[in-house]
This record gives C-alpha cells, structure tokens and sequence, in this order.
C-alpha cells in the first residue's frame, strides 16, 4: 500500500499529491443546501455539478439535489449567460425553489460571466418569479479550498437576505461553521440550553440527515427559513463558529447592519466549547443552566476515567482548519501528543493558531497550512505515531503504516455516524473521545499477546 | 397494504405517461425532451435523439469530459502515473471513486491509490500554468519513475491556452519518458462521450502499436471497454483462460501500458462498452486488420453466448469443443445456484439508467433472474447505442461534438495483418458476427419506456407512476429514489460489492438483488401506529 511514498521528504513547488483538501464550488453547494427551499446552483460545465452532488451523497447518503448551466464549448466562449437565463426559466417552472442560491467554477470564473448583471436582466424579463429568491456567491476552484467556498456562500447570505433593521431585537445570529448537521442540531441545543434565542444559518439538519419515509422531499423540512436570513441585520449579535468558514459573513453583518460579532473556534473539545458558552453566558444575554454543568462534567469525567490510555500517544491530524485546530487543543488537553498537524486549506493564521496551542505539548511538531496526505504520510513513516485522525483518504496511509485511525472531518465516505452524532459542544467531546479512547483500545487488544489479554481495561 | 412494500404497478399507459411528463417542462423544453423518449414498437424502425447537449437547469445525471477521458478511459492504467491539470477539484473527485481495480505486475508500480494535480491557483491562471505543469511532470517522474505519464486538462486549460500537448512533448524528450497529454477540457461535448474519444485517440496514436512482442497462444484476445469495478474483468479472464482463450490486453480495467502497447499482436477484439471504446476498435482494425465483436459478459447466457461468438470467430474445433464443455459447467454450476433467487425474483420489474452500456447489458441478465425491464436509458450513449451501428452512415454532427478529433487511420505500413481472409470476413460482417452492435432498442419489451438523458423530473414521475421493484442507476439518484421506498442498486460501482461478470458474478448480482428488493427493512419504514388505528383501553376501578 503507497510503497512509491518514499520516507525522505523532496521538495515540490508544483505537483499536488494525495490534497487534503478540495475546491470551492463543493463548500457552497453544502451552505446553499442549510437554506429551506433552496435549491444550489452550479454555473459552470455539468462536471463540476455532478462531482460535488457526488461526493456530497457519498458522504451523507441522502439526496443531494443541485443543477448547473451546462456548459458547452460555445458558452465557454461566448459566455454562460444564455445558459444561465435557461437554467432559471426551466428551474421554476420545474422545481419551484423558492430560493435559487448560485455559485461558480474555474469556467466560469475564467471566462469572466458577470453574474450580477445577468440575474438583474433575468429579473426585468420575468425569468425569476415574482417573489423567488435568486442569490449568488462566486466561487472560483483556484483560490483557497472547499472551506472558502462555503465562507463565500454564506457572506452571499448575507449580502442579500437581511432587510434594513428598525430596531435591535434580541436574538443573536449563530454561524455554526462548515459542520455536520449532527453539529448544528448541537449548536442549537446548546444555544436552548442557555435560553438563547438563535438565528442560526446556513443550517442543514433535517436537510441532509432527513428520515426515511417512503415519500421523497425534493426540499425536505429543514433549513434555515428565508424569513430568519431577512431578519438577521436586526439581531444583538452574531457569533460565528470557526474563522476560515463563518468570518467573512459576521464580518458583514457588522460593517452593513451594525451587528457586532464575536469570531470563536469552533466548539471542538472542552475548552472551545467553554469559551462558546462563556460567549453565550456573557454576551448573548444566555442564563446558565444546571444541566449544562452536568453535561460538560460528563465530558470532564470521561476525559479523567480515561487519561491513562491518551496520555504522551502520538497523533497526525490533519482535515479542514477550524475542525482541526480546535481539535489539536482538546487533544492537547487529554495529555496527547499532536506531532503532525496539517490543513490542505492555505492560509497563515492556521498555523500561528496550532503553533500557539502546541508550544509546549510538542513544541517540534509538524505543522501547515496547504500541505497534503502525500506529505504527511511521508511525516509519520520518518517519526511514527500512535493514531491517524482526519477524513476517509487517511486509510490508505493508516494501512500502509499499520496505525489506527479515527475519522473524523469531511469527507467520511466509509463510516457513517458523522451526521446523526455530533463532534461539536460538550456531548460532541464525549462522541469523539469514546470514539478515540476505543479506537486505541481495540488496537491494544489486537496488539496483545494471549497472556496479556486484560478483560478490564 | 401492509403485506406488500409496493403496491402493484399500475397499468400504466405509456404513451399517454410520456405525453403527461413533457407536459411539465416549459414549452421549448417540453419539445426537447419529447424527442429523447420513446415507447418501444417493435414494428417499425424507432429512433431516438441523443448525444446532443443537456438542458442547463434540467437536474441532469450526466459529467463532463474529463470525467469520460480521465476517470474512465485513462485513470483505470494503474502503472501510470495521471496528472490533472487544473484546480484541485477533478483530481480530487476522480481519485478512488470508480472501482477500477489493479492487480500490480512483476515491478509492483501501482499509483491507483495516488491522486496528482497540478493544483492550479489564481497566479496559474493569470500568466498560464505551462511552466507549473511541466515541473509536475518532472516531479512525477523523480519522485515515482514510472513507464508513462499522463496528463488531462480541465475547463480552464482551454481557456488560458495552455498547450497541454506541447509540453508532453516537450518533457518526453527531457526526461525520456512517454507523456500521454489530453485535450479532455470539461466543456467539450455534451458528456463524458467526447472524453472517451479524445483518451481512445491518445492513446491509440501514443501507445497502441509500440511494443510488437507476439502472444503465445494462437487464441489471443483483447478486451476493449473492460474497467474491470469490483473486479468484472478477471472473473471473465477466469473464464475466458479456462475456455484456452487468451486475454492479452485489456483496456483498462487492471491494465497495464505494457499490455496496451503490445495489444495490435492480438488476434480479435472483444467490445464489451461499445460506447466507450468503439474508436479504438474501428482504428485498430483500420491499422492493424484487428476484427471486433460485441460481446456481453453480464448474464449467465449472454456470457455463453459471446464465448460461442469468439469460437464461431476462430473456427477450432479443439477451441470450441472446450469452450463448449466450460460453458456446460460453468452454466450448470451458476443454474444451480440462480434458481433459488430466481424464484423469488421472477416477475418483478425493473427500471435502468446508467452511463452508456450497463442499460442494456444488464437487461440480459434480470432476463436470466426473470425480472422485467420496463424502462431503461443512458446518460450519453449515442443513437448507435439504442438503434445499432447501421444508422452511423445517417448520423449528423451537430455544432457542440463538432471540435473532438476524428482520426484518419489507414492500414500500417509494416504491421497492418488481416486476421481473416477478405471473403470470410465478409460473410461475418454480414451475418453481424464481426464489426457490429445491434443496440439495445431491438432487446426492448414492446411497450417498453427508453429515455435518454433521464432528468430528475422523468425519474421521479417514473417511480411514482411504475413503481418498479428495483431501480438502477447512480450514486446522485440512489438515495432519491430510496427516499421513495425503492431499493436502489447502483449499477455505477455496484453499491461496493461485485465482481458481477461472468458466471459467478451473475450469483454475486443476484444474491445481491434479492437482498435489496427482500430486505426486511421496506416493510418497517411506516411506523405501527401510523398503520393501526390507535387502541387506548381505560383501566377502571
């Protein structure tokens, strides 16, 4: 398995191999979908379109509905706009969203279509229904990763949806990040929790982990209403989970509506989710809740119960920004060693961030920001470790090396659990940490010989 | 009602359910549309409008070129090492997702498992990614020292006008290693189609013909259209090596550059997908007197009847004497083991919208496990798919097909050999032995639905309408069409499972169909209490 991957690091300036991390339009695809009744666009060639409502399936095994322009070879030319205004016309008539949320590709992008005018063309010929909603977000696959992709659609949300506020309301408007819907629900009931009524968006639970009932919903239940995007310019606050995904758009809402912002890591661990909560408590006007002392004292007892097992194990991580540096942290905090720590998503405060947690956990790791798998494995051939965490192309290195691996990220396509079972808040702690502390004791049960077989461990 | 997961497919009148779903569409699309759909009539000679571009908003199933030239045709070559040129995302998407699996030969190169880009930022598509490309390929080439590289361009290469084929050029002679470039931009054609013809071009003109080692055996075959998901093609190598046939080269399932550039010594050709490889047939028969026949290797008969269809080719009488005895066991063997599924299979109906070949292949085999087709369509099969090759002469290109490459192949001056003297080939090709494909239409029930192109809309009112027992298709439609309460068997990359080739992979797909349509989760899906009127007893004193 992978034996061409030679231990001795080269240096490479051009080729990409093994990416941990995938392009923009797939990011937007995943935020457009947290919309009610929205349906995602992709105006670009239909490959793009079917690649990211691919991957998109794979990963949740639920309907993943979107349509594209179409591209041929003379729109590449010419430009897409005819294909756009008939995409429109057959979308409504066909589908009926109510919102139609755009975004790019490379195509697109390169050859320049100025969506904005198009749209406002469509609009004065009657192509958009009165009363639908067509938005859009340019999303070129060149710059940055999938995760700038779901930022830039969500900033769209924001540019379009919230009205002009007469007057502060309580609410405070709640980005989860790029999350599972497992994670929004989590955000949500901790948000319940504490008494705080949350306007929280883009919000896919119920759209992506919606049940079976023999009876297909092209827009299923969830989503985050048009009524609530229209809203969030009156809210007290917005509180935006993870700074790579959810910044840009809080950022906006401040500059445009006046609604300040606290940036936070996303809530991964017991200290991200403290410092969320705290947020909640101090700013967002939430009452503390006995309840939740008992939850996070869960995760606590756990994290005691368990120590023994974690502590001084060597880990590579590696996936999206805000998932992965707030995980390095907890897993800082349960004694563990993050001696490799990437993102395929460029960017330089990734790096100051986990430099800054690991400083003296492990003060000589690896750390990077638009690095790949190819690189890492060739980390943890030089310098082993004891666990592998991040997204289902970790197999293949996790084989080849003969370490456990706990995935975790996105794309999971050979497990499921990651969008019903949160990894986020204080019962998200206690899901991944069962899931690491487990993962290390089947090793050490396979690993034993008879003799040493514990039955208690 | 609650016996049965499905209520019985109502009769359903077909024409009268086609004309219901144009209705539908906005008019000009309605008219499109109406076009890509017939209702099977034997009668009289049918014809179907395909390969033609998609109607943007439309919910289509299809990909785009690169997708047909890379992660079909190319990608599968697994001792070669694939380069995309473009941004992160189509070499990201086509790594490990088709299930062309690779056995590694005697060096062990093996870089299936590996994804290479060139990862294309803003700067490369500023000032152009030619000098990025071109230290790719050097990298690939220090880094693994592989036999041969491959390099496909994305949307943005045609329109930055990097010269993908320049630099191939250019850096086969700086490094001495063969580079394989392809104009597979996404935009071109309608489908993956046009990328299948770009990669059977390249690698024809790059490959094919360049190592002349002859085969031992005088019974040597290729297999063209072969990708070998969940293992197809070496359960019929199986069968094929126990029969004394001899595969030589496949293209490409499990293959090998080695095996691809020595293939003109074989002595037929075996078109399993005839959509994607059909080029590569024609020009090799053109350069090097190769004759081709379409075989079907899904389904216990048809896999007998193409093994007859190569002994009627080479006309031995040891050869078919052999054959005829493995065809004997291994038909009884799979019989034996069919017939219980058989029996909880028969009658049911089923429904087929995959790709360019499996709608039709797989017919054969539901017919072995007596299920019915009552619809079936491609994605981007051409209209010598449904209709057969005899309409070729009739076919147009139309404006969005019109810029993929037609190559002028001739016989080769030194190592073009007819396999057959001229009047025998002729009485094959007359009697459609050689050099032919009868399409699927001909294997249509009468009153059949065919629908090209199939959008989410038709989908959805054909299930609604039909309620077949078994739909299959893709990965995007699966869990739609789960969601309905019909099991769905993606006939793509077969749900993970396989191989269903061949005689065992018949019992394999059959095993597994059964499963899927009798699972005992359909009839859990209504919650009791939505079922039975709720009893509430009060308990008095």
């Amino acid at each position: 398995m992978l034996h061409h991957t030679p231990a001795v690091v080269a240096e490479r300036k051009a080729l990409r191999i093994n990416p941990a991390k995938t392009c923009q339009p797939v990011g937007a695809m995943y935020a457009a979908l947290g919309i009610h009744r929205c349906l995602p666009h992709s105006h670009g060639s239909q490959g793009c379109c079917a690649y990211h409502r691919s991957h998109l399936t794979r990963h949740y095994r639920e309907p993943v509905m979107a349509s594209t322009s179409s591209f041929t070879e003379g729109a590449s030319v010419f430009g897409g706009a005819p294909n756009l205004r008939q995409a429109l016309a057959t979308i409504f008539d066909v589908y009926d969203p109510d919102v139609v949320a755009i975004h790019t590709t490379c195509l697109s992008e390169t050859i320049g279509d100025d969506i904005p005018s198009i749209l406002k063309k469509a609009a004065a010929d009657g192509i958009i229904p009165q009363g639908k909603r067509v938005f859009h977000a340019n999303t070129p696959s060149y710059v940055g990763s999938h995760v700038t992709g779901f930022a830039n659609m969500v900033r769209a949300m924001v540019e379009t949806f919230p009205v002009p506020a007469a007057e502060r309301m309580e609410a405070v408007n709640l980005i989860p990040g790029y999350v599972e819907p497992s994670d929004m629900r989590e955000v949500k009931h901790l948000a319940k929790m504490l008494g705080v009524d949350a306007r929280v968006f883009p919000d896919t639970s119920g759209v992506l982990d919606a049940p079976q009932t023999a009876s297909f919903r092209m827009y299923p239940s969830g989503g985050t209403p048009v009524s609530v995007l229209e809203r969030l310019g009156q809210s007290r606050l917005t509180v935006a989970l993870g700074p790579t995904a959810s910044e840009p758009a809080a950022r906006f809402l401040e500059a445009a509506h006046g609604v300040p912002c606290r940036v936070l890591d996303l809530p991964i661990g017991l200290r991200a989710t403290d410092r969320f909560v705290q947020t909640l408590l101090e700013d967002a006007g939430g009452a503390l809740s006995p309840e939740l002392n008992d939850e996070r004292g869960r995760l606590v007892d756990l994290m005691t119960d368990m120590h023994a097992h974690l502590h001084g194990k060597r880990v590579a991580l590696w996936g999206d920004p805000d998932p992965v540096v707030s995980l390095t942290e907890f897993l800082a905090d349960l004694g563990m060693k993050p001696v490799c720590v990437l993102t395929g998503t460029p960017g330089k405060r990734f790096e100051l961030r986990v430099r800054g947690i690991l400083k003296k956990t492990a003060p000589r790791a690896v750390v990077g920001a638009g690095a790949d798998l190819f690189f890492l494995h060739q980390v943890v051939k030089k310098e082993p470790v004891d666990l592998l965490i991040g997204n289902t192309y970790g197999k293949y290195i996790a084989r080849a090396e003969d370490v456990p691996h706990v995935r975790f990220g996105w794309p999971i396509l050979d497990r499921v659990g990651h969008a019903h079972f949160p990894t986020l808040g204080y019962r998200g702690g206690l899901y991944l940490l069962t899931r690491i502390v487990n993962t290390l004791l089947e090793r050490a049960d396979r690993d034993a010989p008879d003799e040493e077989l514990e039955l208690v461990l | 009602m609650s016996k049965s997961r499905i209520p019985t497919a109502p009769a359903v009148d077909p024409e009268e359910f086609v004309e219901e779903l144009v209705r539908r569409y906005p008019a000009k699309v309605a008219k499109k549309r109406r076009r890509h759909i017939l209702v099977r009539d034997p009668s009289e000679p049918q014809s179907i409008e395909a390969n033609v571009r998609t109607v943007p908003g439309i919910i289509t199933q299809r990909g785009c070129c690169y997708a047909g030239c890379k992660g079909v045709v190319i990608g599968p070559i697994g001792d070669m090492v694939h380069i995309t040129h473009g941004p992160i995302g189509c070499g990201y998407y086509s790594w490990l997702t088709r299930r062309n699996l690779f056995r590694p030969r005697a060096d062990g190169a093996n870089f299936l498992h590996y994804c290479f880009s060139t990862d294309m930022q803003e700067e490369d598509i500023i000032f152009g990614g030619e000098k990025k490309l071109r230290e790719a390929i050097r990298e690939a080439v220090e880094l693994f020292r592989p036999k041969a590289v491959s390099v496909h361009a994305t949307c943005p290469v045609g329109l930055i006008g990097d010269d993908v084929q320049a630099v191939a050029r250019e850096m086969e002679e700086e490094l001495g290693v063969p580079v394989l470039a392809f104009h597979c931009e996404g935009y071109k054609g309608v489908s993956q189609s046009a990328g299948h013809h770009i990669a059977n071009n390249n690698l024809f003109k790059a490959a094919v013909g360049r190592d002349d080692l002859e085969p031992s055996s005088p019974f040597a075959v290729n297999i063209l259209g072969e990708y070998n998901i969940g293992g197809d093609a070496w359960e019929i190598e199986r069968v094929l090596e126990r029969c004394g046939i001899r595969v030589w080269a496949v293209f490409s399932g499990n293959g090998s550059i080695d095996d691809i550039r020595r293939a003109h010594t074989a002595q037929l050709n075996l078109v399993m997908c005839h959509r994607s490889i059909n080029y590569m047939a024609e020009m090799m028969e053109k350069a090097y007197g190769i004759p081709w026949v379409k075989v079907n290797f899904i389904g216990v008969r048809a896999m007998a009847k193409s093994l007859r269809k190569i002994v009627a080719y080479f006309e031995d009488p040891d050869l078919s004497e052999r054959v005829e005895r493995v065809i004997a066991d291994e038909v009884e063997r799979a019989e034996r083991d069919l017939a219980p599924y058989r029996e909880r299979l028969a009658g049911k109906t089923v429904v087929l919208f995959v790709g360019g070949s499996r709608a039709h292949h797989y017919q054969d085999l539901f017919r072995d496990l007596g299920m019915r087709t009552i619809a079936a369509g491609y994605e981007f099969a051409h209209r010598d798919d449904y209709e057969g090759r005899h309409i070729l002469p009739t076919l147009k290109m139309d404006a969005d097909s019109r810029n993929i490459e037609e190559l002028k192949v001739g016989p080769h001056p030194e190592k073009y050999r007819p396999r057959l003297p001229a009047e025998r080939a002729e009485e094959l090709r007359r009697a459609g032995l050689i050099d032919h494909y009868e399409g699927m239409l001909p294997d249509m029930e009468p009153g059949s639905l065919v629908i090209d192109d199939i959008s989410h809309l038709e989908l959805e009112m054909l299930i609604k309408r039909y309620r077949p027992d078994l739909v299959c298709s893709g990965i995007k439609d699966k869990y739609v069409i789960e969601k309905f309460g019909v099991p769905s068997k993606q006939l793509h990359n077969y749900d993970y499972r396989g191989p269903y080739a061949g005689f065992r992979g018949a019992v394999n797909f059959a095993r597994d169909i059964d499963s899927m349509i009798h699972s005992p989760v359909w009839k859990l899906v209504r919650p009791p209490w939505e079922k039975e009127p709720c009893l509430r007893a009060e308990l008095t004193a």
